[in-house]
């Protein structure tokens, strides 16, 4: 387990509180709400060449262009593993990441 | 309410050394209020004069080996909290709440991130909140020479100004400076009858209490370091400021966890608070949420809102971080969300 996944809370993680859920339980499915949340991610993973799938409703898997992957337990991993793939930080502050979301 | 909210509050007392941290505890102590509580506290140098000064509820105490938290003995905490639930799941003492009384020269980050880490522990134990000792006759020297002093009071749910009582100085230019570095805790003057209740119980996790706590927070958009206000370049504190950031518009919050995730694993060093009250689409009342550089606790969902207001509010304390690239950021995070919503 990677020191970040420890930190945002591996299993549970913050993004998915109980709460936020089940206040949003009646409007949409938890399978909306992740496909969701992967379409959101790959908006931004766009710009680093990566791509987020959901795996059986239980984990993810992000690929690159050249066809490796890696399973990603939950959320909290994503972005270690993001920046691992890449080899560079994938920094929402950067101007370029910001004008690649508007396209 | 979730669970979390059911798990043993963890109270962090921190403070620079010599900054009546332990005669703050010690007067808690002797409160009622505090009869089942246990304490960690952290022996630092050769002599565990903490120790020493606390021998009254020595029955809970569990002396730390080594001498500081936040880098080199985690694991001794979380041994020592690990041993304390044990001892009180076998009903060799009850306990409702811990405090932990860090040494003086702390960094309260990893007892937090030991909290939320730890397989063990983050199962039974939560954070309450953090409070910090600040000198009113020395303080504004610490602050301004102390990285460690400063990091404490910019993490602090609670500031206690303390040795008001042999100064005759005015401690405004002080308040000033913990306004600027941290506007959403409250401050206290240790000489006050200070109890435990109002230092310790109210959190944002306590259901009586959470509305009053999520009320410090838009109190600090008053006190919100306006870009480039109050900066003095000669201080070591030049990078590490506050803002609040405001939005009219309700907030994705699929879209703000995938931002918020995003900043920390790239800064979350620089963020050392972060606490909010958001719009989140499709929800009747706010959602609170505060994290501590990498650290975010679970969000609070709240039944209504505590004014007529209701942006969105997020309070921000940075080091090195532009509020308008925080701004920017975060505007055309959740646009991605309004984009898709009108696209659908």
């Amino acid at each position: 387990m990677c020191g970040l996944c420890g930190i945002l809370g591996a299993g549970e993680h913050w993004t998915d509180s109980d709460n936020a859920l089940k206040q949003r339980a009646g409007a949409e499915t938890r399978r909306r709400e992740r496909a969701h949340q992967v379409a959101l991610t790959n908006r931004v993973l766009k710009h680093f060449g990566l791509e987020l799938s959901d795996w059986h409703g239980s984990s993810f898997v992000l690929s690159n262009r050249t066809g490796a992957s890696e399973v990603i337990d939950h959320f909290a991993a994503l972005w270690p593993a993001a920046e691992k793939m890449i080899k560079r930080p994938c920094d929402p502050l950067d101007p370029k990441v910001l004008e690649a979301l508007g396209t | 309410m979730s669970r979390y909210a059911a798990y043993l509050p963890v109270n962090v007392i921190t403070g620079f050394l010599g900054s009546g941290k332990t005669t703050l505890l010690k007067r808690l102590l002797e409160s009622p209020d505090m009869a089942e509580t246990a304490v960690l506290i952290n022996e630092f140098g050769e002599v565990g004069l903490d120790h020493h000064l606390l021998e009254q509820v020595d029955e809970n105490i569990v002396m730390l080996k080594s001498g500081c938290l936040c880098c080199t003995i985690r694991e001794d905490l979380a041994t020592s909290m690990r041993d304390l639930w044990e001892r009180r799941a076998a009903g060799e003492f009850g306990f409702k709440r811990l405090v932990v009384e860090t040494t003086g020269l702390a960094d309260p980050a990893p007892i937090i991130y030991t909290l939320m880490s730890d397989p063990v522990i983050r199962y039974h134990f939560r954070l309450g909140n953090i409070i910090t000792t600040v000198d009113a006759v020395n303080g504004l020297s610490q602050l301004d020479r102390q990285p460690e002093s400063l990091k404490q009071a910019a993490v602090a749910d609670r500031l206690v100004l303390t040795k008001t009582d042999i100064t005759d100085e005015s401690t405004s230019e002080l308040r000033a400076r913990l306004r600027n570095v941290n506007p959403a805790a409250p401050v206290f003057l240790a000489q006050e009858k200070l109890t435990a209740t109002k230092l310790l119980t109210n959190d944002l996790y306590d259901p009586k209490a959470k509305s009053k706590e999520v009320a410090h927070w838009i109190n600090a958009e008053a006190f919100s370091d306006t870009p480039h206000h109050h900066h003095d370049r000669n201080r070591h504190d030049t990078n590490i400021h506050s803002f609040c950031l405001t939005f009219d518009q309700p907030i994705d919050w699929t879209t703000f966890g995938i931002w918020l995730t995003m900043l920390l694993q790239a800064h979350g060093e620089n963020v050392l608070r972060v606490k909010g009250l958001l719009d989140v689409r499709g929800m009747t009342g706010p959602v609170a949420i505060h994290g501590v550089q990498h650290v975010v606790h679970p969000p609070v969902h709240l039944k209504r809102w505590p004014g007529d207001d209701r942006r969105s509010l997020i309070v921000f304390i940075v080091r090195g971080l532009e509020q308008e690239a925080i701004e920017a950021s975060l505007a055309a995070f959740n646009a991605l969300a309004n984009n898709r919503s009108a696209a659908v």
